[in-house]
């Protein structure tokens, strides 16, 4: 009897003190990798290159001080002769071989870029979560049948991973014909692959984990279980991807436009165009392939930065 | 009648290999055949080395693992015959509590989503408020404070993460909980107080268990009965005092040579028999008695060809072994195998993991050194180094 007493005082004291140490309201595992991230430096320098970016894109033809398909200088330059103007007063970044004006067209260019990386993504992303999601739940709770159907699915992956991206873009662009949309089709695809084995991956072994054993026991439906404890806690590599394949799409569109893929229209200004078509006057007119050029690494930088820093952000064994 | 009865209970898990389609090509034979019963408002305490198929029991009685053989009968209903949709319904009556606190709490839940998930597939309480009240009550009952209720398991500590795992399983009032080494993931300091708080619920709870464990000293503390388990089946079964006081299996009595006594002058006469040889693969397990291939009274007769059932030796105490009764009456001393003081072993640096236990130090007979010749050469060394 007094044993008793004395051992219930003592579980109502242990409450008692932990009560005290911590008065906040819970953190989620969300909010803390936002905390963490904000206190990386590599994160805030991908964001501020992104963002930057992403403002271009949005107001560049308004910032822009000239029209970027005018040839309004034409008559300056003599591209057959290897006569070129730099970068002047007028034109901050020089004329390009038809005399337009570089700096207007890198301003306007940049929404195209930022389009064509951001839809290749979601396509990769979107249809390539659907296929790992499907197959990764399969092979988790889907018993002997649905392991059979991950089996197919990470098969037909395995070939899609297997030939070389370019390749496989390029001959996805040869069909399609060449445009703008095909380009980011083709670009897109080859990431769908990438995320279906990505969330797969997460998913399984998220899947074995004790807390999934412990969500069955309690008798929560299979779909249930999959939609609220598996996914969530295995979309973070996924984000940390979709980040980075925002740069390899960016510059896999600019290498498809650079084969001559992309946009048939060149009067549009998009920065993997421009340096395609830069590249044949590169002995006399180097400056006009860097601008492009730089622009594309640098954006592509501040994706990869960012999505390092999510990485270790979202990283749980990190967690301080 | 028991509320819960294993009936030659088999687990085997296919071993596959193929590069495009996978072929069966074995079998681990992880539980193979176990026979138990569990009293209500009993603890039955199941112990036995790394591997030998603990958890893989503990999961096939919750049907979290597919059950290759036998008959799981919890209160009369046959666990591995129900339908799916019966059987999550039925998951009620049967919980668990894990080995890793953190592992098994799904860290992007809170602590109240995590208790109430179970309620609400089950339809207890009827709304949230209801609920929530039910929760406090529970967290209270584990010592947790209610203001956990919006935090995330990363935040808290070991032990309190593992109330929160039993605060799970108490929340659906289940019939029984079973126990997977509910405290060798704690620090030893926390150790008592989660095994307390366990007794401690059962007394107020009418609660039963089945603790599984490889430390000795915990299952006895909270044992009635006790099984010991090698190689996916049982050696040996007793009331936890009998087991103590006189363990007739050879596997039991090394197990039990390790642990350490209170009464010092015991202690100092303690042996420690050291068992030869690897555990056997139970992809693998030997034919015959499941433990001659390390058994220090094997005979050469029977011993590796016929495979011993359990047998009740009288008072409950049951054991697999053809000549535990000449083992017992000393008719048959060992034929192989090493003794060493115990003492000797203790100054040897090793007492602090002793000390905690068990199966484990049967493992550590050779503490690494449970390799045939090097464990029997460290054996003949040790009381000649001291
Ligand atoms: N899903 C599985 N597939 C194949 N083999 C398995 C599976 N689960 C367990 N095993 C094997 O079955 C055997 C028993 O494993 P189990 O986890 O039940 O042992 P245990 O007694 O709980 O050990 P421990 O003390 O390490 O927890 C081991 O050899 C293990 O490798
Ligand atoms: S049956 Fe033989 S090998 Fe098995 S435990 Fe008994 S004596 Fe040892
Ligand atoms: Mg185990």
């Amino acid at each position: 009897m007094s044993l008793a007493t004395t051992k219930t005082s003592k579980i109502d004291r242990l409450a008692e003190l932990t009560a005290k140490k911590e008065t906040s309201s819970g953190a989620s595992l969300w909010r803390e990798a936002f905390r963490r991230l904000r206190g990386s430096k590599m994160a805030i320098i991908g964001a501020v290159v992104i963002a930057a970016f992403v403002v271009v894109a949005i107001v560049g033809p308004w910032l822009a001080p000239y029209s970027p398909t005018a040839q309004t200088w034409r008559g300056e330059v003599l591209a057959n002769q290897g006569e070129f103007v730099g970068a002047r007063g007028e034109n901050w970044f020089g004329l390009d071989h038809l005399g337009r004006d570089m700096f207007s067209r890198m301003l306007v260019g940049a929404r195209q870029t930022l389009l064509v990386g951001v839809v290749s993504m979601l396509i990769g992303l979107v249809l390539g979560a659907l296929v790992g999601a499907v197959s990764g739940a399969a092979a988790t709770l889907g018993g002997r049948a649905g392991q059979r159907l991950d089996d197919v699915v990470m098969r037909v992956t395995d070939i899609m991973l297997a030939l070389p991206s370019l390749l496989l873009a390029v001959s996805i662009a040869a069909v399609l014909g060449q445009s703008l949309t095909t380009v980011m089709i083709a670009v897109g695809v080859v990431q769908i692959p990438i995320f279906a084995r990505l969330l797969r991956g997460s998913m399984l072994a998220q899947g074995g984990k004790d807390y999934v054993l412990a969500a069955r026991s309690l008798g929560i439906r299979k779909r249930r279980i999959v939609l609220t404890q598996i996914m969530p806690n295995s979309l973070s590599p996924v984000i940390v991807q979709a980040t980075l394949s925002l740069a390899t799409a960016i510059i896999e569109a600019a290498a498809l436009s650079y084969l001559g893929l992309g946009n048939p229209d060149p009067a549009i200004p998009e920065w993997g165009v421009m340096l395609s078509q830069a590249q044949r006057f590169f002995d006399n007119a180097p400056m006009m392939s860097m601008y492009p050029a730089v622009a594309i690494i640098i954006t592509a930088l501040g994706f990869t930065l960012l999505g390092e820093a999510m990485r270790e952000a979202l990283d749980p064994k990190l967690r301080g | 009648m028991s509320l819960l009865e294993l009936d030659g209970v088999k687990v085997h898990f296919p071993v596959k290999k193929g590069i495009l389609f996978d072929r069966t090509v074995g079998h681990v034979y992880a539980v193979d055949g176990i026979s138990l019963s569990v009293e209500a408002g009993q603890t039955y305490g199941l112990v036995g080395e790394s591997g030998c198929g603990k958890t893989t029991l503990g999961r096939a009685v919750l049907r979290l693992v597919d059950v290759t053989d036998g008959r799981v009968v919890l209160d009369g209903t046959d666990v591995a015959q129900l339908p799916e949709k019966e059987m999550r319904s039925f998951r009620r009556r049967l919980q668990m509590v894990f080995q890793d606190p953190l592992g098994s709490l799904n860290p992007r839940q809170n602590i109240e989503s995590i208790l109430s998930e179970g309620m609400a597939a089950h339809g207890i309480g009827g709304n949230r408020e209801e609920r929530r009240e039910k929760i406090k009550e529970i967290l209270a009952k584990v010592g947790l404070p209610g203001n956990a209720l919006s935090r995330y398991p990363h935040e808290f500590s070991g032990g309190q993460r593992q109330r929160i795992g039993i605060a799970r399983a108490l929340v659906l009032e289940p019939d029984l909980i079973i126990c997977d080494e509910p405290v060798s993931a704690l620090d030893v300091s926390i150790q008592a107080q989660v095994v307390n708080l366990l007794e401690e619920l059962q007394k107020s709870m009418g609660l039963t268990y089945l603790v599984i464990a490889h430390d000795l000293a915990v299952v006895r503390h909270i044992s009635d009965v006790i099984g010991v388990m090698y190689l996916g089946s049982l050696v040996e079964e007793a009331p936890s005092d009998a087991l103590y006081e006189e363990p007739r299996h050879p596997y039991t009595r090394a197990l039990m040579s390790a642990v350490p006594v209170p009464d010092p002058e015991v202690e100092d006469r303690r042996e420690r028999i050291l068992l030869l040889g690897d555990l056997p693969s139970p992809a693998n397990p030997p034919a015959g008695c499941r433990f001659h291939t390390r058994c220090p009274w094997k005979q050469d007769t029977r011993c590796a060809t016929e495979r011993p059932e359990l047998r009740d030796l009288g008072g409950g105490h049951r054991v697999a072994c053809h000549f535990a009764a000449e083992i017992a009456s000393g008719e048959i001393t060992r034929t192989s195998g090493e003794v060493v003081p115990a003492a000797h072993e203790g100054s040897g640096g090793s007492g602090g993991s002793e000390a905690s236990g068990a199966p484990r130090a049967s493992g550590a007979s050779g503490g690494g050194a449970a390799k045939g010749s090097s464990s029997g050469e460290r054996a003949s060394e040790a009381p000649a180094g001291t």
